[in-house]
């Protein structure tokens, strides 16, 4: 079950980080939410893996680490709040630039330097 | 107490200086000079402890695991020191009051003066090594503000800086010789350090930590190589060249040296260092000045010159060198502080500092001609003046070296060459200045004798001089005795001070001196002629153009670095990530812990297998964004299950939750976007990328695995066992959130609500038109909101709101709470808005998501404040509960209102976000302007 869920751990950080390093703000910020993914599954696993015992006094013989669970609760609020801002910022980014590079190019401007041709590529 | 108080009261005077600037320039200056007198009287009643030899210490803790302590100390060196500091100080003053000029800024200038002087003190007086490096510091910022003190000039403010990074570059040096010393030592203290001589100078760290100490005396000094930025400081006012750079804060290298004398002096190295960069420094400090028309820069570069003959002084390591270095000392210090005063009159009266215009003054200022020619005669070295003793001395004590061979000759040489050009400069000084003809084309003409008391520092300064030239014992016999016996740690050798002691072979030099001083001097023109053929360093050009150096270094790093692309920025972030942790995990490799692995069921295998395909096919996908945004949401659905599976149903429901208002907004973000993305990258480009993705991937399997087999232990019992007692519920999760960690949530929340604003207000008077259709061909559709979405949403609202107020009451006992509660809620009020279209529902909403955002911070503080009232701290509940438990149930009650104040702001920060997105299309607009939404 451990490598399981580590491989799964791995997919989603692989996936996000790809994704991360893309040119466009919208593949960014689903690679930001897989990347969140991965990171409060990471979290969360640091109080282990247990299985039907919950944090609510009485319900079971044995509890989990509650600790994890009330920073991963709060990790998901803050990472929408994050995604949301985001979300808008690409937003902005297309309002003013007319265009939704990450790097904040305007629309059909050639590429100004060797240097950026390399990082947009083509 | 009275020693940390003369160090104490020019701080205090500085900070009372500027309120007398209100009664005029010279309420100003009494005030300033009061420090100085009452620092005066508090010193004498110790001379007689120091007459006799003793020191007084005065000392308070400060850091003492640091070693650093209030520790202040007085003997004959610092005596001597700090009166200098005091009397030479009082006298500036009093000549700066006529110095500067009405409209100048004189509260500022007698402030930092003041300051200086406490910082000058500090340096003297400490009886702890770590306490003198912060004077030290503090004399450089100081110098630094008043030799800019005229901002307006450019020359003003590059002299200061370079001072400050070459005085402030050596600082760094003594702090870290003085860290070692305290290393060998094991304190700080200079009694310690003073007696434990033998004990640094056999330490192999000795050379080291008298490199560093040394570079810190030598640029604070002036010494050659670093000589450089006095000259150039001599852009401040007068007064302050006549303080700092004659007798004050270039005298604190000097006072190093002899401070430090018996714990590092006595040993080749320092021998070889000290002596020859004096050498070096007197010689060519004497020559340069020759060459100067500037009459400041003469001074500047014979202050130069006499620094460099009092450090090869104290690098000869005799005892007797030593007590003439600081007879030097006193006699610099009057006849170059006078004699920069009185170059300040002239300037200050012809307009220029010019000597090749300013000629012939004696007969318009007779007066101040006096006084500068005994000054000056006293800095060639004639008899019956003060220079000449400490100079035969030095004579004396050149030719008693221990050097073999030819090397015998080198420092009476060097010695009587450095006499003939201090002759010929002071001649040039004499000369030039006040004889020579007729002034040439004066700014100001025709000048005249400055106000009365402008005259008054030097005359007593030039008093001193006569006085200590012809009755040398009466005079500084007792001070000179007690510093020499400081500096010597009580082995004062015999020494007479005479006024002639005979023909002997220093007089002869002297007399060599004068001659060849005087031939050069007549002989001036050819010297000139020589002089010019080389090209003159200029030492701020090479430090300006060193700097500007650094700076274009600095400046291109940080261009190459911070190029303005974001895709740039990650894959730096991310690659050094994997150069962070690659050795430690590849070191440690593909580890299982003790607890080794235990067995899959299928649900959770296929569950986690659909997780990884989903979340693989979002990449594959990316670039038709909606499929992928669909298949984000599954990886996202299966999160949640995850959560639930693993015994952590609060994280499940809010995973839940948030997946649904996240793919919301995406979707809703998407409506603006493209939407699909263009093939960019390269081949490369998706293969390098692929290679980090797979690198971090790895990594992080690697390290969640070795995590999850190893035994562990946590803090969390704590949090169970008080959860119900404590706390009052038996849901430990949200019990933490509310309770035993609620100041995190209280941040978390603000975080949220600034987002949200941060929306609001990014989002403000933007308009974005989405593309006609999809992107893909296919028009959107024309039923904007479908009658069956609306038919179901509108009774699901009352239900879901119910189901809110539920999972929020049972939340501190039950999976739920303020998050998830807000989470619900929020979602669906936005199925409203989805169905029924912003105008619709915003007609039916007649508050404003930033009242409900600042509502629920404000609950959630109040709930937090409310047992301060107890007398508990801020946001505790837990203990209340044991102790009084009547009290104990209301605090359940305050743990419900900031739930509750979660509960808003959580619904109010996710609404607003939505909302403003929503109104950005146009027909959406219009109507919600005027609902001001």
């Amino acid at each position: 079950m451990e490598l399981l869920f580590a491989l799964v751990i791995g997919a989603l950080t692989a996936s996000g980080v790809y994704l991360l390093l893309r040119a466009r703000t919208f593949p960014v910020i689903m690679g930001l939410t897989l990347l969140s993914y991965g990171v409060n599954l990471f979290l969360f696993a640091s109080g282990r893996l247990a299985t039907g015992q919950q944090p609510v006094i009485g319900t079971s013989a044995n509890y989990t680490d509650p600790l994890p669970q009330a920073l991963v609760l709060t990790a998901i609020v803050i990472g929408f709040a994050m995604t949301a801002f985001l979300v808008v910022l690409s937003l902005r980014n297309l309002a003013d630039n007319n265009n939704d590079h990450v790097d904040g190019k305007r629309e059909k401007a050639p590429p100004s330097s060797k240097q950026e041709r390399e990082v947009t590529g083509k | 107490m009275s020693l940390p108080l003369v160090v104490l009261l020019p701080f205090l005077g500085a900070i009372a200086a500027p309120f007398f600037a209100q009664g005029g320039r010279t309420a100003i200056a009494i005030a300033s000079s009061v420090p100085a007198l009452v620092a005066l009287a508090a010193l004498f009643p110790h001379w007689s402890v120091l007459a006799a030899g003793g020191t007084v210490l005065d000392s308070y803790e400060w850091l003492p695991i640091l070693g650093l302590s209030f520790s202040f100390r007085l003997d004959g060196l610092a005596l001597l020191f700090a009166l200098l500091i005091l009397v030479i100080g009082l006298l500036v003053i009093i000549y700066a009051h006529y110095y500067l000029k009405a409209h100048e800024n004189v509260a500022k200038f007698y402030s930092l003066l003041l300051c200086f002087k406490g910082s000058m003190l500090g340096i003297v007086l400490s009886g702890n090594l770590l306490l003198m490096l912060i004077f030290w510091e503090l004399t450089s910022l100081t110098s630094f503000l008043l030799i800019s003190f005229w901002t307006h000039k450019q020359d003003a403010r590059r002299g200061a800086r370079m001072a400050l990074a070459v005085t402030g570059g050596g600082g760094l040096a003594l702090m870290a010789g003085i860290l070692i010393i305290g290393n060998i030592v094991g304190s700080f203290e200079l009694d310690d350090v003073l007696a434990a001589g033998d004990q640094i100078k056999a330490h192999a760290w000795y050379p080291v930590a008298l490199t560093l100490i040394l570079l810190g005396a030598f640029t604070k000094s002036a010494q050659f190589p670093f000589h450089f930025w006095l000259p150039h400081a001599m852009q401040a006012p007068t007064p302050v060249s006549a303080y700092l750079h004659s007798a004050t804060m270039v005298k604190a290298g000097i006072f190093l040296m002899a401070r430090l004398y018996p714990a590092l002096a006595g040993t080749e190295q320092w021998f070889y260092m000290v002596s020859f960069t004096g050498m070096a420094t007197l010689l060519l400090g004497a020559y340069i000045a020759m060459f100067k028309h500037d009459l400041k820069g003469l001074l500047a570069y014979s202050t130069v010159s006499h620094l460099g003959l009092i450090t090869l002084l104290l690098g000869m390591g005799t005892q007797l060198a030593a007590v003439a270095a600081i007879f030097h000392v006193i006699n610099h210090a009057t006849f170059k502080a006078s004699l920069f005063m009185a170059a300040g009159i002239i300037d200050h009266e012809t307009g220029t500092r010019d000597m090749r215009r300013i000629n012939g003054l004696w007969r318009y200022m007779p007066h101040t001609a006096t006084l500068a020619m005994v000054a000056a005669a006293s800095m060639a070295g004639v008899p019956l003046l003060n220079g000449f003793l400490s100079k035969e001395m030095f004579f004396a004590e050149s030719l008693q070296l221990n050097l073999t061979g030819l090397w015998a000759w080198v420092p009476p040489i060097v010695a009587t060459l450095a006499g003939v050009f201090a002759v010929a400069y002071s001649a040039r000084f004499i000369h030039d200045v006040f004889f020579n003809g007729k002034p040439v084309d004066l700014p100001k003409f025709p000048p005249h004798e400055p106000p009365r008391y402008m005259k008054f520092p030097v005359e007593i300064l030039v008093f001193a001089c006569v006085m200590v030239g012809v009755f040398p014992t009466i005079s500084v016999g007792p001070l000179l005795y007690s510093a020499a016996s400081a500096t010597l740690g009580g082995n004062v050798p015999d020494y007479q001070l005479a006024v002639v002691h005979g023909f002997n072979l220093p007089l002869l030099m002297s007399f060599m001196a004068f001659l060849g001083g005087l031939l050069m001097y007549s002989q001036r023109e050819r010297f000139f002629n020589f002089h010019a053929r080389f090209k003159e360093v200029d030492g701020k050009a090479v430090f300006e153009n060193l700097v500007s150096k650094f700076v274009n270094q600095a400046n291109q790093f940080t261009g190459w670095l911070e190029n303005g692309s974001l895709q740039r920025y990650a894959i730096l972030l991310v690659v050094s990530v994997i150069a962070v942790t690659a050795y430690p995990l590849a070191t440690n490799g593909f580890h299982i812990g003790e607890n080794g692995l235990s067995t899959i069921d299928w649900p959770t295998g296929i569950a986690a297998c659909v997780l990884m395909v989903c979340a693989l096919a979002t990449v594959v996908w990316h670039r038709e964004r909606f499929y992928a945004l669909v298949l984000l949401s599954v990886v996202g659905l299966i999160v949640a299950l995850t959560f639930a599976r693993f015994s952590a149903p609060d994280l499940a429901m809010t995973q839940l939750s948030v997946e649904v208002v996240t793919i919301v907004l995406l979707m809703l973000a998407l409506y603006y976007m493209p939407s699909w993305t263009p093939m960019e990258s390269s081949r490369t480009q998706r293969i390098r990328d692929i290679l980090i993705a797979l690198a971090v991937g790895t990594g992080m399997t690697v390290i969640t695995l070795a995590m999850l087999t190893q035994p562990f232990s946590s803090i969390s019992d704590f949090f169970l066992e008080n959860s119900k007692p404590g706390g009052g519920g038996t849901n430990v999760v949200n019990v933490i959130l509310v309770d035993f960690r609620g100041f995190d949530t209280l941040g978390e929340i603000t975080v949220l609500a600034i987002a949200a604003l941060g929306i609001y207000a990014m989002l403000k008077n933007v308009a974005l038109t989405p593309p006609p259709g999809d992107g893909l061909g296919h028009a959107w559709t024309r039923d904007h909101y479908p009658l069956m979405l609306r038919q179901i949403a509108r009774p699901m609202l009352p239900l879901a709101l119910m189901v809110s107020a539920y999972i929020f009451l049972r939340g501190h006992n039950m999976p739920g709470g303020g998050f998830i509660a807000g989470l619900i809620t929020s979602v669906a009020l936005i199925l409203q808005y989805i169905a029924s279209g912003m105008i619709w529902t915003q007609d039916r909403i007649s508050f404003r998501y930033h009242n409900v955002i600042g509502l629920g911070l404000l609950f959630a503080t109040i709930a937090g404040a409310g047992s301060l009232a107890f007398g508990y701290p801020f946001l505790t509940t837990a203990f209340g509960y044991i102790n009084w438990p009547v009290v104990g149930k209301f605090e359940v009650a305050s743990a419900l209102v900031f739930d509750l104040g979660v509960y808003m702001a959580v619904i109010g920060a996710t609404l607003l976000a939505l909302v403003s997105i929503g109104r950005l299309s146009p027909h959406s607009a219009i109507k919600s302007k005027q609902e001001g939404v």
